[in-house]
């Protein structure tokens, strides 16, 4: 088992005549993602990387029975790009597109909640079921099929974390990044729900950062709902109040989304905490043990 | 993108949301000037990214445009919160009968815009929310419907028992939806809101913060940027995200949670960063070379950290650009590189033929370039 994606994804590549598109439209293939269609605007009734390229994820959908889609479409084009894909009857859409604005990502949220819908992102890396699917831009080779959750809201922090899990002979169920912008379709809570309830998985590894209050809320989660082991690691202790850091969501506001108060909130939940990257393999590995 | 009171007041202006008469004054002699010609007593406000301005003594009042000519010349050149006041906002004086607070912002919690309003205003509403919550007013409203008729009514309906000015209220929240809405603002403000000693309601301050994410489809309100420093300006053209902090450590890292946590390292370790820096996904040599740039004419860097983690960011794009820089610029900090992932081979090929070195544990890199900033000998 493993969540979201796994042997029986179907998916199509929007965007997947474009530079990023193609190139990892590629890269899922040679993991061994079916990757069933590409959809680009004027493009239908080619080819590209072998897929075959529909004009709409309707078509595209219609021809080859995909359950999920990846965005690899610019910022400007990305909002649209997935309400076709929900219009389409896409149940998965995970947007990989940094910059998109708040206001289209709000709209999209309200669509997901009400067709019962998910997206992953925007501004993410994806998600890999280790040996099963890729639907992403994450290096593939860092990853080992095995027992452990990941799930972040950063792209290369968690290719940090899991080189090191894997490194550490603790392979992964699912790695997900949620995204860095300050609205996104899949929380923490969403992720854990999955995890917990996923048999395969035996410990989570959750990597948040400064900004909003995601993490507090799930630590309160955590503490009446998650039966499994978590650790936890929150990026940007030293990130100054007011600035952005990186990430449009990764902002510490009004004394609110500081990573002290994230990790005091963990702390109070009983998650383990790991207080540098190069910890939290330790941590895993001795809560997997006892558990 | 923050902007300033003179800005948001001349989009509030363009929706018909009533502000008090004024223009903005870059010296003494203009804001004189411009007092003569609204031929009242004046406000002189400072115009800087910064609140608590008034408690900072950058908002001082002028009977005659000669006292508005000296309120301006103490207000500007003054430093609010380690920023200098280049503008001044010369404005009306309102006789205020009673003052409230009125604001839309994302409430990433709800993933939807959040109306607030309440009666305490003309303080800091996060202050409010702290000690008196029970004086906020909250309405979400539906992205996809807006704010609706009723909802106006119900925040009108919180800030004033007059029926006739509940009637000018909903009106400018109504518009204010409309500013934070068709502006892709982040956070759309108007603290205070008053009612005049006439039974005017005015907003006497604006306050608008725009989603950085929609300013490619609207010019001009990009056009509206100001105050930002040399680097953070080549940083934004470069695509590089760049934070200036206190600290003697330069960082230039791929990722923006990786970089966090790379600045978090050093300080574990007893170091201070100097910077944050994330070069963004696809990274290219050209990228890197303004990093070093940006990061080297900074004259508290003692030492420059690299830590990529290649993925869509190739290490042997990294590798050309420093070695670029190395050659390009007057590079006087020792560099320290960590690099590991896609091309890494390839990379410590580039760096070895220019007699560099990388490491490629994130941990050894920190305590190396601790070291080195120290004992100050690359």
């Amino acid at each position: 088992m493993s969540i979201l994606v796994d042997e029986k994804t179907r998916v199509i590549v929007q965007g997947i005549t474009g530079r990023d598109g193609s190139f990892h439209a590629k890269a899922m293939l040679d993991y061994g993602t079916k990757v069933v269609a590409g959809a680009t605007p004027g493009k239908g009734g080619t080819e590209c990387v072998g897929v075959p390229v529909f004009d709409s994820v309707h078509e595209a959908r219609e021809s080859t029975g995909a359950n999920t889609s990846v965005a690899y479409v610019p910022a400007a084009f990305a909002a649209d790009a997935v309400h076709e894909a929900f219009d389409a009857g896409i149940e998965l859409v995970v947007c990989i597109t940094e910059g998109i604005p708040t206001s289209e990502v709000m709209r999209i949220y309200g669509k997901m909640k009400a067709l019962g819908v998910r997206m992953i992102g925007p501004n993410c890396p994806g998600i890999i079921s280790p040996g099963k699917c890729k639907v992403g831009i994450m290096p593939a080779h860092i990853h080992s099929p095995g027992n452990v959750g990941v799930v972040s809201r950063s792209g290369t922090l968690t290719y940090e974390v899991v080189n090191q899990l894997t490194a550490a002979g603790l392979g992964q169920s699912t790695c997900m990044g949620i995204g860095g912008d300050p609205i996104i379709g899949t929380n923490f809570i969403d992720a854990l729900t999955l995890f917990d309830a996923d048999p395969e998985t035996k410990a989570v590894v959750l990597i948040g950062e400064i900004g909003g209050t995601d993490e507090e809320e799930a630590a309160e989660f955590i503490k009446s709902e998650i039966s499994k082991p978590v650790v936890g690691f929150v990026a940007g202790q030293t990130a100054p109040p007011g600035k952005r850091m990186g990430h449009a969501g990764a902002i510490v506001s009004g004394g609110t989304g500081t990573a002290k108060e994230k990790i005091e909130a963990f702390k109070r939940a009983g998650i383990a905490v790991a207080d540098i990257p190069s910890q939290i393999s330790t941590l895993v590995a001795g809560l997997i043990k006892t558990a | 993108m923050n902007i300033h009171e003179y800005q948001a007041k001349e989009i509030f202006a363009r929706y018909g949301i009533p502000v008090p008469p004024g223009r903005v004054a870059t010296s003494p002699a203009e804001a004189k000037k411009i007092a003569a010609e609204l031929g009242k007593p004046v406000v002189v406000k400072a115009q800087v990214h910064v609140g608590g301005r008034g408690k900072a003594g950058g908002i001082k009042f002028g009977a005659t445009p000669s006292e508005a000519e000296k309120a301006a010349s103490q207000v500007l050149g003054m430093k609010i919160k380690g920023l200098t006041v280049g503008k001044v906002l010369v404005t009306t004086s309102i006789d205020v009968a009673t003052e409230s607070y009125l604001g839309v912002v994302v409430d990433r919690r709800a993933k939807k815009p959040v109306f607030m309003a309440s009666p305490a205003g003309g303080v800091d509403i996060e202050e409010v929310a702290r000690t008196t919550p029970e004086k906020i007013f909250k309405m979400h409203v539906d992205p996809c419907m807006g704010l609706l008729p009723y909802q106006s009514r119900f925040l009108a309906s919180k800030l004033d028992q007059d029926s006739k000015l509940r009637g000018q209220i909903a009106s400018i929240a109504h518009k204010l939806w409309r500013v934070f809405w068709e502006t892709d603002c982040s956070l759309a403000e108007i603290n205070p809101l008053v009612k005049t000693k006439d039974g005017q309601i005015i907003a006497l301050d604006a306050k608008i913060n725009l989603d950085d994410n929609a300013l490619d489809r609207h010019p001009d309100l990009e056009a509206m940027r100001e105050g930002e420093s040399e680097h953070d300006r080549m940083a934004r053209e470069m695509g590089l995200s760049y934070v200036k902090l206190e600290g003697s450590i330069g960082c230039c890292v791929n990722g923006a949670g990786l970089a966090m946590a790379t600045m978090d390292l050093i300080k574990h370790y007893g170091g201070e960063p100097a910077n944050f820096l994330d070069i963004g996904g696809s990274s290219s040599p050209d990228k890197v070379l303004t990093a070093m740039r940006i990061i080297c004419s900074d004259p508290g860097v003692k030492a420059v950290f690299f830590n990529i983690f290649g993925g869509i960011t190739r290490c042997d794009d990294v590798a050309t650009g420093i070695v670029t820089a190395l050659k390009e610029i007057d590079v006087k900090a020792p560099i320290v590189i960590r690099l590991t992932g896609t091309n890494e081979e390839k990379a410590r090929e580039i760096l070895g033929k220019a007699n560099l070195r990388a490491t490629t544990l994130m941990d050894e890199g920190v305590r190396q370039v601790l070291k080195i900033a120290q004992e100050g000998v690359s």
